[in-house]
């Protein structure tokens, strides 16, 4: 197939359309009757384009793409499962989608339950009180939940605690989202096991601790199996522990956030609960709290009386995170997931997505350089290749990868090593398709070694190759007027 | 086994042989007896296809789809049923963030396109691939103001921004540590005289406005702009981008950002979400900017391809340093949204506005025409206008409920005022039976 290489302005011609409005017969009631200085100049240049036009320029620009559906992501941290086809069904139903955010709740009581019931079921997978799924994606979710910890703290009139403790090994948005709640960040080391050194915790932890952000498994795959004792430590000192809920899926079925002692968590639900990904959203970050926390959850609140289902403020309330209800139309998906799996089924994801991870992991330790041995949670991570000598970096084996047709791994993430490969094969993922990968990544490492040149130019065959990055960050070219060839 | 696990006994069995375990138990043998869950989670049982739907189907049925007359920062536009179809196309739908530019062309060219849209909408020179939502975008907007300041750690905000706009200002002003005042209002809109001397002490970051206001009255922002940058504040507009296309543009105010939802851009109502936040501002504010950003360049063999780029002010490379926490965005609203200018084009989205005033314009008349309303502000307005009734207004709107209407919203603050809405899909005879409901009424 011919490589599509146009953008949309490329295509417009002067006097097409692509829309039909209704007639309106409203009588003299002109636009021009508005101020000349209320006004625009001149009027955008949109493109004009017939439908035709629009929809032939939109299929061949998506077949530029790979997703989900053209074949397999080992994509560490980011549980690339499957995304089911009656949850796009469901969320589409008009009964939800030409919802006014502001109707009353007497004509909305569907909507509200469906997302009382969602709240429900997280906070039963979770093992916390209750949950709000106001926030739009992961990193929202981790402000939200500092913000309710912050707010815990001020409440109390504990105003000193203003400091967060971030392991190193963190997702980048644990610091990132902490900063923007204002706290500082306080890091602690993993030991060389890739677990958190209590025993440098413990120095840390004094009156001026907010709280600690975990994640568990680690980013390393790795169960953090000293939490019971970290989340003494953390609640002894009089501070919370949050869960980045961003690795939950190993535990589906197996253990709960709330059971280790963390009081407050998000979900991706875009990962755990088989939403779209989209191309980088919409997700949904859903915050749940532990029962001393219940007060404090944003604006609005879905709740139950008897059986009418409605909003509410607080008066204890962090705030508003969101203009209505957040990313209603994921919350649907992921109710439709968790109703179709249903209790039978939601306990087994946990354990195949694990059993995925260390298959792979045992059919490649040989090739790659394993840092940190035994039992993996849902992901681990390679330090590159354990030949070093070929000169082939950690991002050469990605980029060889999609030749082969695989999205590449998370790469140079986390930080401990050099040349990361993060590796996560949900559980939706079958054993013939682990090990054609396996076989991929273990003929990547011959070409490293018989035609490294062939692997350092790599890809290939895909739509465009290696770009040149260093020039457009040095000088952007960010919209269609300053692009000039 | 379960339609979404594709794995036999014979492979779990073979694949435990080769990890070298003898259960999917020992998976979890390290984590600590006391936090195990060994228990049936007290959820529904497993539904077929058909029970999620007739599921979803009986909720559905709890709900009352309502002729809207309501806006309030979301708007019941025309949806072109090209958009939904393309935007499901798998390649879109379930593609990960383009961090492999390489398989990822089409994220990264409609992004592109995005960017490019919104800056001719907004008048501006940058764009970012998308925020949540308005609101999140304009506290964005404010701790950009912020970062670019230095020194200074106050903002200050119109008292006529939509009243959930501020809401979510005020959350992030007070845990990030920003003082946040307020410009009182006069007379419907931001009193530009108290504005003045707000800023006189040149102690502001940032001042933040917008149009159409609280009350849909399009506001005058002449000398704001000269005002705020002899000052050394910035200039933060919240604009409708859908109302862009037929008034002046925040880049034409001379704002240094502008922000808001790109919800009125055809985008379902869907009960407050998914929608689309967007932030622009002039070029040389391009590497304070949040979130992601595309860029054009070449590949090895001078093919033209897109990239994310200036990804040194994102939380994966900067961590704490960064310009923000946003990592996933809004991207397949984007997308949405792009496709809708597309089609909608130059004209269309012209069209758009001047059915919507004509509509407005008719049913305010028609309202005021009853005796039972009058304009809480006599100002001009697009498609959505304030008024008050001397009708019982709770009352009011749910005997219009209950005739399948939403009559607008209540004004918040107000017992009185209604703030009503009409876009190009309402047509005369919606409009002449509401407004003959209204006549029996009281």
């Amino acid at each position: 197939m011919k490589y599509y290489n146009k953008l949309i302005f490329e295509i417009s011609k002067p006097g097409r359309i692509g829309y039909s409005l209704p007639q309106s017969d409203f009588g003299n009631y002109s636009l021009t009757d508005l101020p000349r200085s209320l006004r625009r100049e001149a009027p955008a240049e949109l493109p004009e384009v017939s439908e035709l036009d629009v929809v032939r320029h939109y299929t061949n620009v998506s077949n530029k793409n790979f997703g989900v559906e053209t074949g397999f992501y080992p994509l560490g941290s980011c549980t690339m499962k499957y995304n089911p086809k009656i949850n796009e069904e469901m969320a589409a139903l008009p009964a939800f989608t030409t919802l006014h955010p502001c109707q009353s709740e007497e004509s909305v009581q569907g909507a509200l339950r469906l997302y009382y019931e969602l709240a429900q079921a997280l906070a039963e997978i979770s093992g916390l009180a209750e949950f709000t799924l106001n926030p739009f994606a992961g990193a929202h979710g981790e402000l939200t939940g500092l913000m309710l910890m912050r707010q815990y703290h001020i409440k109390r009139g504990d105003l000193k605690r203003t400091k967060v403790i971030v392991p190193d090994s963190a997702h980048g948005t644990n610091p990132a989202s902490a900063a923007v709640c204002g706290l500082e960040i306080v890091e602690v080391p993993s030991t060389p096991e890739g677990t958190i050194d209590v025993a440098k915790l413990e120095p840390l932890l004094d009156d001026t601790i907010a709280g600690i952000m975990m994640t568990n498994p680690n980013t390393l795959g790795i169960f953090e199996k000293e939490i019971p004792q970290i989340a003494k430590l953390v609640h002894g000192c009089g501070g919370l522990l949050y869960y980045d809920g961003a690795n939950l899926n190993p535990l589906l079925g197996r253990c709960r956030p709330g059971d280790m002692g963390f009081d407050i968590m998000h979900i991706n639900l875009h990962k755990t609960f088989s939403t779209p990904h989209g191309g980088g959203g919409p997700g949904s970050g859903p915050v749940g709290v532990a029962a001393a926390l219940v007060d404090y959850l944003p604006r609005p609140r879905v709740v139950k009386h008897g059986d009418r289902y409605a909003v509410e403020g607080g008066k204890d309330s962090m705030g508003s995170i969101s203009g209505f209800f957040g990313n209603f139309g994921v919350m649907m998906r992921a109710y439709a997931y968790i109703l179709s799996l249903g209790k039978e089924n939601l306990k087994h994801v946990g354990e195949l997505a694990t059993l995925n991870a260390n298959y792979v992991k045992e059919s490649l330790k040989d090739c790659y350089y394993l840092p940190i041995e035994g039992i993996c949670k849902h992901e681990f991570v390679f330090d590159g290749l354990l030949d070093k000598s070929t000169g082939v970096t950690t991002l050469d084996v990605a980029k060889r990868l999609l030749d082969y047709g695989y999205h590449a791994p998370t790469i140079y993430f986390p930080l401990l090593f050099h040349q990361s490969i993060m590796i996560e094969p949900t559980e939706t993922e079958s054993k013939e398709t682990l090990d054609e990968f396996i076989e991929v990544m273990r003929t990547v490492a011959r070409e490293a070694i018989d035609d490294p040149e062939m692997v350092k130019s790599a890809p290939h065959v895909t739509p465009v190759r290696r770009l040149d990055e260093t020039t457009a960050a040095k000088n952007p070219i960010l919209r269609f007027k300053d692009l000039n060839n | 086994m379960y339609k979404y696990f594709p794995h036999t006994e014979s492979d779990i069995a073979e694949m435990l042989e080769r990890i070298g375990v003898s259960s999917l138990d020992d998976l979890y043998a390290e984590i600590p007896e006391g936090i195990r869950f060994d228990k049936d989670y007290n959820l529904k049982k497993s539904m077929s296809e058909d029970e999620v739907r007739s599921y979803f189907k009986e909720l559905g049925r709890l709900n009352h789809p309502l002729i809207s007359f309501a806006g309030g920062g979301a708007y019941d536009h025309y949806a072109p049923s090209v958009i939904g179809q393309l935007i499901a196309r798998s390649e879109y739908l379930t593609a990960y963030t383009p961090y492999q530019p390489e398989i990822s062309q089409g994220t990264l060219q409609y992004i592109f396109e995005f960017q490019s849209m919104m800056c001719e909408l907004t008048g501006m020179e940058c764009c970012n691939a998308s925020m949540y939502d308005g609101a999140t975008a304009t506290a964005e907007a404010m701790l950009m103001a912020i970062a670019h300041a230095k020194k200074r750690n106050k903002v200050i905000i119109s008292r006529t921004v939509n009243e959930r706009v501020v809401a979510v200002v005020e959350t992030y002003a007070r845990f990030h540590g920003v003082e946040l005042g307020f410009i009182p209002e006069k007379e419907g809109v931001t009193d530009k005289e108290a504005l003045a001397q707000l800023i006189e002490a040149d102690d502001v970051a940032g001042v933040i406005v917008s149009s159409p206001n609280r009350y849909g009255i399009i506001e005058d922002f002449t000398g704001v702009a000269d005002n705020a940058h002899a000052h050394k504040t910035l200039f933060i507009v919240n604009a409708d981008p859908s109302a862009l296309a037929v008034l002046k543009t925040p880049g034409e105010w001379g704002a240094d950002i502008a922000c808001g939802d790109g919800q009125s851009l055809g985008m379902p109502l869907n009960f407050g979400g998914p929608y689309v936040g967007y932030l622009a501002a002039k070029r040389d504010l391009v590497r304070k900017l949040p979130g992601r950003i595309v860029g054009a360049t070449k590949d090895v063999d001078g093919k033209r391809a897109f990239v994310l780029t200036l990804q040194a002010r994102e939380q994966h490379i900067r961590r704490q340093k960064a310009n923000s926490n946003i990592c996933s965005n809004q991207s397949l609203m984007a997308l949405y949204v792009t496709i809708y200018m597309a089609l909608m084009g130059k004209r269309g989205l012209q069209e758009v506005n001047e059915k919507s005033y004509a509509g407005a314009h008719y049913l305010c008349d028609k309202l005021l025409a009853t005796g039972k309303f009058s304009l809480c502000f006599d100002k001009p307005f697009l498609k959505e206008f304030a008024v008050k009734t001397t009708l019982n207004r709770e009352n009011l709107l749910k005997h219009l409920e209950e005739k399948g209407f939403l009559a607008g919203i209540p004004v918040e603050g107000t017992d009185d005022a209604i703030l009503f809405c009409v876009t190009e899909k309402r047509t005369r005879e919606e409009i002449d039976n509401l407004v003959s409901l209204i006549e029996q009424e009281g």
